[in-house]
This record gives C-alpha cells, structure tokens and sequence, in this order.
C-alpha cells in the first residue's frame, strides 16, 4: 500500500497501537461476542435455532431477494457507467448525481417513500388494491427497496475504471469490424472485471444485510416477508436471544465471506 | 427506470399464492410470538373439527402503533390482536373496521387483560410489596419512558390511580407522589424491551415495572438470576383488544374464519393457553384454576378513574399535561 518503509517512529507506533485497540474494542470483540453467544447453549442448540422454519425462510427470503437485485443492479451498473463514461448529453452530470442519490439517503425515507408511492393511501395505492397487486409488505416491495438501497454500488466502481481506461480499444475493435456484442463481451467486459466483481460483492454484502428501507415495507409476516435481518431484531425483541445471536451469526458469516472475497479482489486489482 | 418493473413481475410471479385454503394474517404486538405459536395450531386443530377445513395463520409482530399504521398502508391484516385499544381505533379511523368495534365481542373485545406488575431482585432485598414502596427513596424503579411506551404509560396511570386512593382523590398529592416515583427511576428507555435489558443485564434498578404477563416472561428468560414477581395491592385493568379487520376480511374471503378465530380466544380450550403465559382471563371457570400464580388484586379501569382515554390524552399526556408536570427528570 505505502512506500514508507522506514523504520516507525514512537509515534507512528502509538498510532498503530490505538487504531488496533479501537478495531478490537468496536469491531473484533463485538463481532466474536456474537459467535460466543450463539453457541453459548452448545452447538445442538445453535442447529436447531438455525433450523428452526421461520429462521430458514428468513434465510431463504434474503437469499431471493439478493438473487433478484443483484444481477438487476448489476445490469444497471454497467448500463448506466456505459451512458456516463462514453457518451456525451444533456443531463449527465444529474445522472451520476442520481446514481449516488441512494448513498446519501437514509434508507428508512426510501423506504416511506415508497410507501407513500404504492401504500395504500399512496399516489398508485387505489389502483394496485383495485387490480389486486400487493407490492407493499411483501416480496416487490422488499425488492424495490433493496434495489433502491443498492443500486449505485455497481455504478460506483465500475464507472471511474470505464472514464480512466477510455474507449480507444473498443473504437478499434470497431474498426476491426466487431459487432457491438463482440465489442462488449471481449473488450468491455475483460476491461472493467474486477471492478464489476468487486461492486457485485459490495452490492450483495449490503443487499442481505438491508434492514432500515426493508423494516418499512416488510410488515414482519413470519415466514412471508419477515428478511434475516429482520428476524433477527424480531428474536432478539422475543427475548430469545441464542436464536438471535444465532440468526446474527449467519448473516455475520455472509458478510465476512464477502468481506474475504473483496480483500481478494484487491489483492488482484493492485 | 425498467428494472424495478421487471423485477416487480419476478417477484409476483414468485409470491404466487399457494392452494386454496382458509388463511388468516394476525397482527399482533410486539412480545406475543410464543403465545400465538401455542393458541394457533390448538385453533386449527378446533377449525378442523368444526367445518373440515384447514387454516394457516401467518403472524406479524411489532410495536402495535406502527402495525396499526402498516396496516392503513396496506398491510393486509384480516385479525388484528393489539396491546392498546386506541391503536384499533386509528384503523376505525380509518375506515377499516367499524366504530364500535368494542361492542362486538364479550368484555370489550378483550378476551385476556394484563396489568402492571413488579419484577423484583432475588429475596426481595427492599421489601417492595406496593406502589408506595416505589415512591421510597432507596427505591429505584426501572420502566420505560411514557412519553415513547404504551407499557409505560399504563404504569403511569397505575400509580397515579392508586396515588388517589391513598389520598382521597387529592390530585395534588398524588401528584407529589407519582413525582417521587419518577425522580427516583434512573433511566428512561424508549421501549419495554430496552428497560428489560437495563434491569436484568445491566443490572440496575430495584424493581421492573411492565405488564405481569410480561414479568413472568422475563423471570423464566434470566431464571439464572432468580427475579421474583409481585403483585401490588392494586393496579389498572389493561385491555388485549382483538378486531376483525372488515374491510380486508371480505377482501381476502375470511371473515367467517376470522370471526370464529377471536370468538374462539373466549373458549375454555384457549383461556387455558392465555393462563399459562400469565394472562388475566375471561372465563372465570378457567381463571380459578389459575389463582395461584395470579392473586387476587383491585382493578381499576381508565374509564372508572380517568374517565376514559380521551380524557387521559387531553389532560395527562398532551403537551404541559399531567405527566410532563411529574416527569421532571425526562
């Protein structure tokens, strides 16, 4: 990462020894608490809180909805760093402020926004009860709002690799008489990998741990709409709090995996 | 934007209904989980018995003023099993279910009422057997804050209720005493949950004051601990209320297994199930069985006292009422 290889000075090491105190205290302990709580009753007793059904939806809800945003976001990552970074029109500027938009905002006011949109009091309320179409508190609406919250993950990363790289290679592989598919899959595509991957794992890591923009539209039906995250605020307000710990340990191992996978990546985009 | 529109038809096409059968969802409050896994399947094994037909009741817990605004948003409730009475009233308001709600099921729909009730250290090490032992100056109570928790607010006028027993119907004493009680809590918590935590796994307090079905909870989660539950000599009658949601039963089709659902939480078979989680019940027949583990205590009732929840949010809880003037620490 640096270049400074000197040897530290006192305070240099001070430095180093209060950022590796704060990491333990605010990061490692909390983090390794969850695991001795979750097993705190023993393995057996941390099974069958995973296995219990309503935990095993949760599981399998958050894993739907990832499987449903993230390759959407994905999509619309490319797409949308494709517009900005090689084409040249009239709003583009408030275009990548658009993207961004879901960064700065809070995810609960995305979450009522879209109430306030598909709610039943809502703008498009009446004519979604009239046609029978339930979006809020249950699976669109869980999924609009986990788009909402994610998309600009993909964009982000992708985006200053396309503007830094330029289009020169592409402009030739069209003069090579390459179709735009050809284009994309063998010039585009190779170009911008790592990004892409690193957003996409981004995206999911946040995806399934989406719990603010989701608990407003979610309406906590146990095995319906009720996401991992949610059930685990839910175990925990339960008094239950080994299945918490325990539902928190899976989602915990999710994000440490995805955290492994992008320090991989790093490793292969430096 | 396309996408989220594509992603809408995937999702319909994924949250299809299942096979046709009686479904009912109940929203209910935020610590009834357990209760509702015992009285559903004894439901359904009822509902078999009596048409044929099978019944999957799905469950929504929270906070019961934000399921009352879920469902105004669209949340498509058919029962609703609340902890406050004036959270079924916003869904009256708003259209929902009809008015007089209260007049359509026994005990104004209540079929099970709760109370504010002590939780306190192994031995009672402070001799706390009533509300004036809270008013003690050794003494300090843990509830939560009645400005944020419909719990906490029944204990507020718990104490303000027995307060004008002991002084004749002195406001102005009992609100010298609520004062004293208040003084001396030394942490308001948002919600019930969070002033569990502060009691049991922070350790801090003398007595926990929350609903007794709630007590009896929290005593067998930290058994460890070996909390120890009180009664006082008097306290205040806390509605459960159940509604059926009208206008979403017909939607959906339930309204006949709706209706027969909350019926059924009258029944014997049912009351039994609402005794074993600590419940006051109905049935009198079934309340007996139970005089054990819940003695005998003088109820009052907000109408009887406060002369009704309008009443209490006007003169009590509004803005520079009642409770702002006594809760001088908050």
């Amino acid at each position: 990462m640096s270049a400074a290889t000197r040897p530290a000075s006192p305070g240099a090491k001070a430095l180093v020894a209060i950022a590796a105190t704060l990491t333990i205290l605010f990061v490692a302990a909390p983090l390794a608490y969850i695991f001795a709580r979750a097993f705190s009753q023993g393995w057996q007793v941390y099974m069958s809180n995973i296995l219990n059904p309503m935990t095993l939806h949760a599981i399998w809800l958050t894993s739907i909805v990832a499987l449903v945003v993230v390759p959407l976001n994905v999509a619309f990552g490319i797409a949308a760093a494709w517009a900005v970074a090689r084409h040249r029109f009239p709003g583009r500027g408030i275009l990548v402020t658009m993207i961004e938009i879901p960064f700065s905002i809070s995810p609960i006011i995305a979450g009522i926004c879209y109430l306030l949109l598909y709610g039943r009091q809502g703008l498009l309320g009446p004519w979604l009860q009239a046609n029978d179409i339930q979006v809020m508190f249950a699976l669109p609406g869980i999924i609009l709002v986990t788009m909402f919250v994610t998309a600009p993950f993909v964009a982000r990363e992708v985006l200053p690799l396309m503007q830094a790289q330029g289009s020169e290679q592409e402009q030739a592989a069209v003069t090579l008489g390459a179709s735009g598919w050809q284009v994309f899959r063998r010039v585009t595509l190779p170009n911008i990998k790592w990004a892409l991957l690193y957003g996409t794992v981004l995206c999911t890591a946040r995806a399934v741990g989406e719990f603010g923009g989701v608990s407003v539209v979610s309406g906590n039906i146990r095995g319906q709409t009720n996401t991992l995250p949610l059930h685990v605020e839910l175990l925990f307000n339960d008094l239950n709090a080994v299945g918490a710990f325990a539902a928190a340990s899976v989602l915990t191992l999710i994000a440490l995996i995805a955290l492994a996978v992008k320090s991989l990546l790093d490793a292969r985009r430096a | 934007m396309k996408t989220p529109l594509l992603a809408t038809a995937l999702a319909l096409t994924l949250a299809a209904p299942a096979a046709a059968q009686d479904r009912l969802l109940n929203v209910s409050y935020d610590i009834a989980r357990e209760l509702f896994e015992a009285l559903n399947p004894a439901f359904a094994e009822h509902w078999q018995a009596e048409t044929g037909r099978t019944v999957t009741i799905d469950q929504s817990h929270g906070g019961s003023s934000r399921q009352a605004r879920a469902i105004l948003e669209g949340l498509a409730a058919d029962v609703v099993t609340f902890n406050q009475e004036t959270d079924i009233d916003v869904l009256a308001e708003g259209g929902l279910l009809p008015a007089e709600w209260r007049d359509l099921l026994p005990n104004g729909a209540s079929p099970y009422y709760s109370l504010p009730a002590f939780l306190v250290r192994q031995g009672n090490p402070k001799a706390i057997e009533d509300w004036d032992d809270l008013a003690r100056e050794d003494v300090a109570p843990v509830f939560p804050n009645p400005k944020t928790s419909g719990n906490a607010r029944y204990t507020y006028l718990a104490a303000y209720a027995y307060g004008l027993a002991q002084n004749g119907g002195d406001h102005e004493a009992t609100q010298e005493f609520v004062r004293q009680i208040f003084a001396s809590v030394p942490v308001f918590d948002t919600g019930g949950r969070a002033a569990t935590q502060t009691f049991a796994e922070r350790g801090i307090g003398d007595v926990l004051v929350t609903f007794e079905a709630e007590t009896a909870q929290i005593a067998e989660e930290y058994a460890a601990q070996g909390f120890e539950r009180v009664t006082p000599s008097m306290s205040l009658f806390a509605a459960f209320p159940v509604a059926v949601v009208s206008q979403n039963a017909e939607r959906n089709g339930s309204t006949e297994v709706a209706t027969a659902y909350l019926e059924w939480l009258y029944s014997a078979d049912a009351q039994r199930i609402l005794g074993n989680f600590d419940y006051r019940l109905t049935d009198e027949t079934v309340a007996a069985e139970f005089a054990d583990s819940l003695p005998q205590v003088e109820l009052v009732t907000v109408d009887d006292v406060f002369g009704g929840w309008d009443a209490v949010r006007a003169e009590h809880l509004a803005d520079g009422g009642i409770l702002d003037q006594v809760f001088v620490n908050q």
